[in-house]
């Protein structure tokens, strides 16, 4: 299935999970915070597959005023 | 003329001026944005010359490098409490989400509210301003937002529930100074929340009169982080904070048009 993971198209395998997704784009492990569809996905719930065409935001911290 | 080494710069004293945002005790007024910093070096050093705690961060996509994963850490080693923003975003709905995710990633529900019009003037979208900021509350968050010197907007936000109210003294980045003091003067007689002025300031002396005009508090990121020497102008900043807060505290001396002589006549030397 195909995914937009932070703005790219990405081919992943079905079945993979935000968790995984994540994992795609950073090898941060805190400070992270992922959205599916425009709406967030606590790290407690990161096991829910996704789905094709879902649209994957990963975000950090970043310098900023 | 040289510039004095850091050697030779005497430690100030620490003025006690404690103050209280959203319930949590604060002891510098000084906020530091982090935008602008050329490396974690720079921005630690200027971190702690700032005697800051609380800083400000944007939410971004990960890189693939990585690179800001230290970030987080620079600002917490130096004793500050990390404040996310939502910078870059246009609407209300786009702020909400930024919001939520920096609520998630870095365990605050303390955010400081942009919603700016266009990437030109950066200036606040009031609309959208107001309706991020009923929305925020309402989800629960503290909100800190970033607005127009315009006083009846900063009532809208102080009655929208927010924490305090961050008016501009002029456009991000433009170090012009504050460019309606009657204004900031105006928004810090009329609201009770605390008020931070936030962007314009070019150097010391800008954020001395923003303390002057009855601001609580001073939100800094590129007049230092793009000074050429960083930490000094940190320094220069957290002193000029306390300076004005001190001569606020003091009570100026009313303007005058015509000169008031402070020494005696009585006594005078007579002419020959």
């Amino acid at each position: 299935m195909t995914i937009t993971l932070n703005g790219e198209p990405r081919e992943v395998p079905d079945g993979t999970t935000v968790a995984q997704a994540v994992a795609e784009v950073t090898s941060q492990a805190t400070g992270l915070a992922a959205a599916v569809n425009g709406e967030v996905v606590p790290k407690t719930a990161w096991s829910r597959p996704l789905a094709d065409t879902d649209r994957v935001e990963v975000v950090t911290a970043v310098q900023g005023g | 003329m040289s510039r004095p080494n850091e050697s030779s710069i005497p430690p100030r004293p620490q003025e006690p001026s404690p103050w209280t945002l959203a319930g949590q005790k604060m002891s510098s007024r000084l906020i530091f944005g982090t935008g602008g910093a050329p490396s974690l070096d720079v921005l630690e050093a200027a971190l702690r010359a700032s005697g800051a705690e609380l800083a400000t961060v944007a939410m971004r996509r990960v890189s693939a490098d990585g690179g800001e994963g230290s970030l987080l850490g620079t600002v917490r080693a130096s004793g500050a409490a990390v404040l996310p923003n939502t910078a870059g975003c246009h609407t209300a709905a786009d702020a909400l989400l930024v919001a939520r995710l920096a609520r998630e990633a870095l365990e605050t529900d303390w955010v400081k509210l942009e919603v700016v019009a266009d990437d030109t003037t950066l200036l606040p979208d009031p609309v959208e301003l107001v309706e991020a900021a009923r929305l925020m509350v309402a989800d629960g968050f503290t909100v800190l937002p970033y607005t127009n010197d315009d006083p009846v907007l900063a009532r809208h936000l102080e009655q929208a529930g927010c924490a305090a109210v961050m008016p501009l003294g002029a456009p991000i980045g433009s170090g012009l100074g504050i460019r309606n003091p009657h204004n900031i003067a105006m928004i810090a007689g009329l609201v009770s929340v605390p008020v931070i002025l936030d962007a314009g300031i070019g150097t010391a002396s800008d954020a001395a009169l923003a303390m002057e005009l009855g601001c609580d508090a001073v939100l800094v990121a590129s007049a230092i982080t793009r000074a050429a020497d960083p930490a000094r102008m940190a320094a220069a900043i957290r002193s000029a904070v306390e300076a004005g807060w001190l001569a606020r505290g003091a009570g100026r001396i009313p303007r005058r048009w015509h000169a008031v002589a402070s020494t005696a006549l009585e006594g005078q030397v007579a002419p020959a």
